[in-house]
């Protein structure tokens, strides 16, 4: 039917950020044992501590095995067949000028419509550009320094600020907590590292931009951010990577702090290569993320525009720790072709009055399978805690499939938890409604499939939110009316 | 302007329409009545593009060309204008950005200049102001939650907006209060002129008392059994359908 034709060109345009960067990379041997990670805990030139808590990881994660209860379908991986360190060879220990990173990787960023250089740079944004295993640039540092923010790669915290990294590191999310965790903090080689001074309002949004781009190669990076007293910050993680035959894995880590009366904001843009239309290649995407709300009325919320992967194991969750804290989720994942995503939140309840919204909005297309998994959990002491879950699917053609598991545990009371769930497919005749009215289908798609995640695309910083619409497949001419 | 001849459809191997012919000139209002399941829906549909319809036989020109050869944006583009019994809701979509949307669409088809957001809105609050339209909905989703009488004014709006050269009215009455009725017929006949043709579908003969048609079918069983002037309506609403069913029959009897 003309209708599935339609729909199906418009999702089944090509992968844009698939092209490959010629670079000559500093790569450790294949495979994964103890001296893997005492060679890449060398190359950082990192203190004992962090060595130590790698090598306690490792063992800890050589007791577990691969978590299989997600409504997911991956092939074995073989974590001895994979690289865990790869550096373009321009890079050399400690910070450096911008004048001395490599043209290529500039250019790289420039293509991905993140200019580095500082001309150039994205007004309002400071940017930690992430290649491979490392940090090879940070924007607007000077900037926000004089404010007393740190915004910088996570090995250069390691080496200037190992006090706040060793109170921090792991306390959201410790070591021993998942499988992928465990890998991931034996391994990880780089991320983002961002703190916020007491009373500090960020001025501008600070962002992560991941690139995968060495063959065979695992990403494993780990991001950092506190929040203290009454600061704010409004963070956005963004990810591509080349276009490969075979799966590449990503596992990372996030862990978010917020201290009494602090705000912080995550949205994520993850644009990871999904595989080819016969679902071959793509990325498996293995991320834990999580925030604490450790203070009192302090916020966290997460934003997703979940597009790429082949397979997204996800659950960006939120520990309501302190009395009055608020938690949030939004999400728009979309699985395409033979894309698989597993994602959705948990809302862990502990203070008092404290209050969660959940907002999921699943699109599948083509073979995709799209699963909400969602856990609210009230604990005993959690008195008077509220949660509001909506989660809606659409469907577009016949192939596809929507599914969800809502898991609710109450211990208190007076709890109030509340849940809506709807499924939806683009219809005909909403179709024809539009084309009626001379709008193509194209457009048409786009404008039903926008209006269905303009609730959670409303929760992106500006800049960002016509960025998802864009990647959704929307072109929304002139939508200021 | 439009010429229909000897037309068939088919919806699930159900033949719905049997040999309509109707000729519609530039400047004429034509009224199509008929009882339910006669077939009224099913031909403006078929006329706007909706493809769940299939043509066995016969054939539709607009213009002087095939419109059963043209996607149904294209017709919209070319100034064939449904105005849907049922309208259909868009979640998320405000009502603005779709009315926008489409008006964009077909001035860009006639190369002409897209409306800025300013502009559109300086027009659209006008013609809200002539339908008795409130402001607000223009903020709200297409159709979401509107009562029956604001999706028909909310259709009266955008073919004042869109302003089509042969405009179908799918039962765009029924279910108004007398108020917004008359409202609805200031919307019809304001677009009344020389080379703008109307096809009002309707079951009842209440609307003719607002807007005058040039001549009335009546469609029963997939067939026009009788076609006439604007008094024929006055007779349908003395006497009923069934007057004339039996009418036919006692004709083909005798
Ligand atoms: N989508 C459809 N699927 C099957 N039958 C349909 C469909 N649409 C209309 N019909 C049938 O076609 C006939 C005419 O319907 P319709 O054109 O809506 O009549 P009217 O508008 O005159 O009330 C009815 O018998 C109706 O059941
Ligand atoms: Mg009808």
């Amino acid at each position: 039917m003309t209708t599935t034709q339609q729909l199906n060109e418009l999702i089944n345009r090509e992968y844009q950020h698939g092209f490959y960067t010629q670079l000559e990379a500093d790569t450790i041997p294949l495979g994964l044992n103890e001296s893997t990670i005492r060679l890449i805990s060398a190359k950082k030139n990192e203190p004992a501590f962090m060595l130590e808590w790698r090598l306690k990881a490792y063992q800890h994660w050589l007791t577990l095995s691969e978590p299989r209860w997600a409504n997911l379908d991956w092939s074995p991986i073989d974590y001895q067949n994979a690289y865990y360190y790869s550096a373009p060879k321009s890079e050399k220990n400690g910070p450096r000028d911008l004048s001395e990173i490599d043209p290529e990787l500039l250019r790289t960023y420039e293509k991905l419509g993140i200019p580095l250089k500082e001309q150039k740079m994205l007004a309002g944004v400071a940017v930690d550009a992430v290649f491979d295993s490392v940090s090879v640039a940070t924007t607007f540092k000077q900037n926000l320094s004089t404010l007393g923010i740190i915004f910088c790669p996570f090995s250069e915290a390691v080496q200037k600020y190992p006090d706040l990294v060793k109170q921090y590191l792991g306390s959201v999310v410790p070591y021993t907590d998942n499988f992928f965790a465990s890998l991931n903090a034996a391994v990880f080689s780089d991320g983002s590292f961002c703190y916020i001074p007491p009373g500090v309002h960020c001025p501008m949004e600070l962002s992560t931009y991941f690139r995968i781009n060495a063959k065979n190669t695992g990403q494993f990076e780990r991001t950092l951010i506190i929040a203290d007293k009454d600061a704010y910050v409004s963070y956005l993680e963004g990810c591509t990577a080349p276009m490969r035959d075979e799966h590449q894995l990503h596992a990372a880590v996030v862990e978010l702090i917020a201290l009494e009366g602090a705000r912080i904001k995550y949205a994520t843009v993850q644009n990871w290569y999904p595989g080819d239309k016969e679902g071959k290649g793509g990325i498996y995407n293995f991320v834990t993320k999580r925030g604490d709300c450790r203070g009192e009325k302090s916020h966290i919320s997460w934003t997703q525009v979940e597009t790429g992967s082949a397979i997204t194991w996800k659950y960006p969750s939120v520990i309501l720790r302190g009395n009055g804290s608020v938690g949030e989720f939004y999400s728009v994942a979309l699985s395409n072709n033979h894309q698989q995503a597993d994602t959705g939140t948990k809302m862990i309840h502990i203070g008092r009055d404290t209050k969660s919204t959940v907002l999921s909005k699943g699109i599948s297309a083509g073979y995709g399978q799209n699963t909400y998994r969602g856990l609210i959990k009230v604990l005993s002491g959690a008195e008077n805690a509220r949660n509001y879950t909506q989660c809606d699917s659409l469907l577009l053609g016949e192939h596809c499939g929507a599914h969800t598991f809502p898991y609710i545990e109450v211990k208190n009371p007076s709890a109030k938890v509340e849940h809506e769930a709807s499924t939806s497919r683009i219809g005909e005749e909403q179709l024809f409604y539009c084309t009626q009215r001379g709008i193509s289908p194209e457009n048409a798609v786009s404008m039903i499939v926008s209006g269905f995640c303009k609730a959670v695309f409303q929760e992106l910083p500006m800049e960002f939110s016509v960025e998802a619409q864009k990647l959704l497949g929307v072109s929304l001419e002139g939508s200021t009316g | 302007m439009l010429s229909i001849k000897n037309l068939h459809v088919c919806i699930d191997g159900k033949e719905i329409l049997r040999g309509i012919n109707l000729d519609v000139k530039a400047g004429e209002v034509h009224a199509i009545m008929g009882p339910n399941a006669s077939g009224k829906s099913t031909l403006a549909q078929l006329l706007a593009g909706r493809e769940i319809y299939k043509v066995t036989a016969g054939s539709v020109h607009y213009l002087g060309r095939d419109l059963l050869a043209m996607s149904p944006e294209r017709r919209a583009c070319e100034g064939v204008f449904l105005a849907f019994q049922y309208p259909v809701e868009i979640p998320g979509v405000s009502n603005a950005l779709f009315l926008k949307t489409a008006l964009n669409a077909i001035r860009k088809y006639h190369r002409l200049p897209e409306l800025d957001a300013m502009d559109f809105l300086t027009l659209v609050r006008e013609r809200m102001k002539r339908v008795g339209m409130d402001e607000a909905l223009l903020l709200r989703a297409v159709n979401e939650g509107f009562s029956g009488g604001e999706k028909k004014r909310n259709e009266i709006l955008q073919l004042n907006i869109l302003q089509p050269r042969l405009a179908i009215l799918d039962e765009t009455d029924s279910g108004l209060d007398i108020d917004a009725l008359k409202l609805v017929a200031d919307g019809v006949n304001d677009m009344r002129g020389a080379d703008r043709a109307i096809i009002l579908v309707t079951h009842y003969q209440r609307l003719l008392d607002y807007i005058v048609p040039d001549a009335v079918h009546v469609l029963s069983q997939g067939c026009i059994v009788k076609s006439g002037g604007a008094d024929l309506a006055k007779d349908l609403e003395r006497h009923g359908y069934n007057w004339l069913e039996t009418g036919d029959l006692i004709k083909q009897i005798a």
